[in-house]
């Protein structure tokens, strides 16, 4: 029930917004955030706005993660496992 | 949306593997608090993918399962009201009560209907006018500020006829309940990364404080959880205890202060029963007095039945942890998604049901 999916603000009216999720148009309520903007990305919960999906935390993080270094001694990983994802 | 699409990246997922393998050297449990991740860590097989000695565990994080047997039969006596229109989120409908499930209640003619947002029933309510329109209210923080926000518009709207059976909770408790009752090790925690954009990662502090327990809040990508599993190894590696963030893109150390102003407006704390954990104090979101003409604990007089939890549905073991799925003997048998004994398996956040989805699976 926590699940939350993330869609991007279309157009506002008053405390209500069009979102885009991947294509599909929906209304939202916009209560729990009433400073989005068009453009926001948001996540959407039970028809409410909850929170952003701000762009440039994730490229940070993804950052993060693509410059980990391989500490890995490889052989504790399941190759036959791979690619499962 | 490519910066979310990039957070199942397989390439990015193996070198987190890599890295956990590669610090891990000593065995270590941590306990995925929500069930959404639950679900995410069996779809993605991360379990298998991890080192032997990384054991993750499921937790109480749904709140359908937590709803404790006595609710579950009130909110399908509520149903039974002459006049009463329920309306519920889909995945009330199937738990089992003590003599029968909202869906039968349903097909005996009370007038139930899912709904996908609160505003839904409020809308209803506004169409009905001639009807009482009861929404069961189901969730942690995630959920309860936009029912609050709901009755905010009942108020506005002058609606007489919409009520909310409020059967929300506060994570923090449950999570205290779990530590205290000592019987299952942790090294760690996933916390909820739903509830924290409402709450913030602060929300999470007394875990290092008061029990030394590293938190780390989690996405819900196959990426997500990698780091977060990482980031408490790391933790636990080198001895320290914090609240650290691997949800950056969503969660923020204060969370969503105006959705929590509206729960707080609307809500205040109460005792109340957990499946499998019992009464946890100031656990509960009971409705404000200034609100109770939207309580449909105050409007009706809801009868107490004598209620039991299913026999040999060992649920509350599953949400504390102590057991897995496939240690119930009824797991697969009796009980599967179609034949659900208890909440664990009808739910989408239950335990029971992602090992029957995805384990089953797996196994061919
Ligand atoms: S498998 Fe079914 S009966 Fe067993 S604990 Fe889970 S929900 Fe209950």
């Amino acid at each position: 029930m926590c699940l939350a999916v993330p869609s991007r603000i279309l157009e506002i009216h008053t405390d209500r917004a069009k979102a885009d999720f991947g294509g599909v148009h929906r209304t939202i309520s916009i209560q729990l955030m009433p400073d989005v903007k068009v453009g926001d990305y948001v996540l959407v919960h039970t028809g409410f706005a909850i929170g952003k999906v701000d762009p440039k935390e994730a490229e940070l993080t993804l950052k993060l993660v693509s410059k980990m270094g391989d500490l890995s001694p490889v052989r504790l990983l399941k190759p036959d496992q791979w690619g499962k994802e | 949306m490519r910066f979310v699409d990039e957070f199942e990246n397989p390439v990015l997922a193996r070198k987190l593997i890599a890295e956990i393998a590669g610090m891990a050297t000593k065995p270590m449990s941590f306990m995925e608090f929500c069930g959404g991740h639950t679900h995410a860590i069996m779809q993605f097989g991360i379990r298998q993918l991890l080192p032997e000695y990384v054991r993750l565990m499921s937790g109480p994080g749904c709140p359908v399962c937590v709803t404790s047997q006595k609710d579950i039969d009130r909110a399908i006596a509520l149903s039974q009201f002459p006049g009463v229109l329920l309306t519920t989120f889909g995945d009330m409908m199937r738990v089992p009560g003590t003599t029968y499930t909202l869906q039968e209640a349903s097909a005996a003619g009370s007038d139930v209907r899912i709904v996908y947002s609160p505003m839904d029933a409020v809308r209803l309510a506004q169409e009905h006018s001639d009807r009482d329109v009861v929404f069961l209210g189901v969730g942690f923080e995630t959920t309860a500020p936009g029912i609050a926000a709901s009755i905010l518009q009942a108020a506005r709207l002058g609606l007489k006829n919409y009520f909310v059976f409020s059967m929300h909770k506060y994570t923090p408790p449950a999570m205290r309940g779990i530590l205290d009752g000592g019987e299952v090790h942790l090294d760690g925690i996933i916390g909820p990364g739903h509830v924290a954009t409402i709450t913030g990662s602060n929300a999470w502090k007394f875990l290092p404080l008061e029990y030394h327990m590293p938190v780390v809040v989690s996405g819900f990508e196959s990426v997500d959880i990698l780091l977060t599993v990482r980031m408490l190894v790391e933790q636990v590696m080198t001895g320290k205890a914090e609240v650290a963030n691997a949800y950056g893109r969503s969660v923020f150390p204060e969370g969503n202060v105006v959705a929590q102003r509206i729960m707080d407006q609307v809500f205040q704390m109460a005792d109340a029963d957990w499946r499998g954990l019992g009464v946890l104090p100031m656990s509960g979101m009971a409705i404000r007095p200034e609100y109770s003409a939207f309580d449909a604990e105050v409007r009706f007089e809801i009868p107490d039945v004598p209620s039991r939890e299913p026999p040999g549905c060992r649920c509350g073991e599953v949400l504390r942890g102590v057991i897995e799925p496939p240690e119930c003997p009824l797991f697969g048998k009796i009980c599967t998604p179609d034949t659900p004994r208890g909440p664990c398996m009808v739910s989408d956040e239950g335990a029971c049901s992602a090992y029957y989805l995805y384990q089953t699976e797996a196994l061919g």
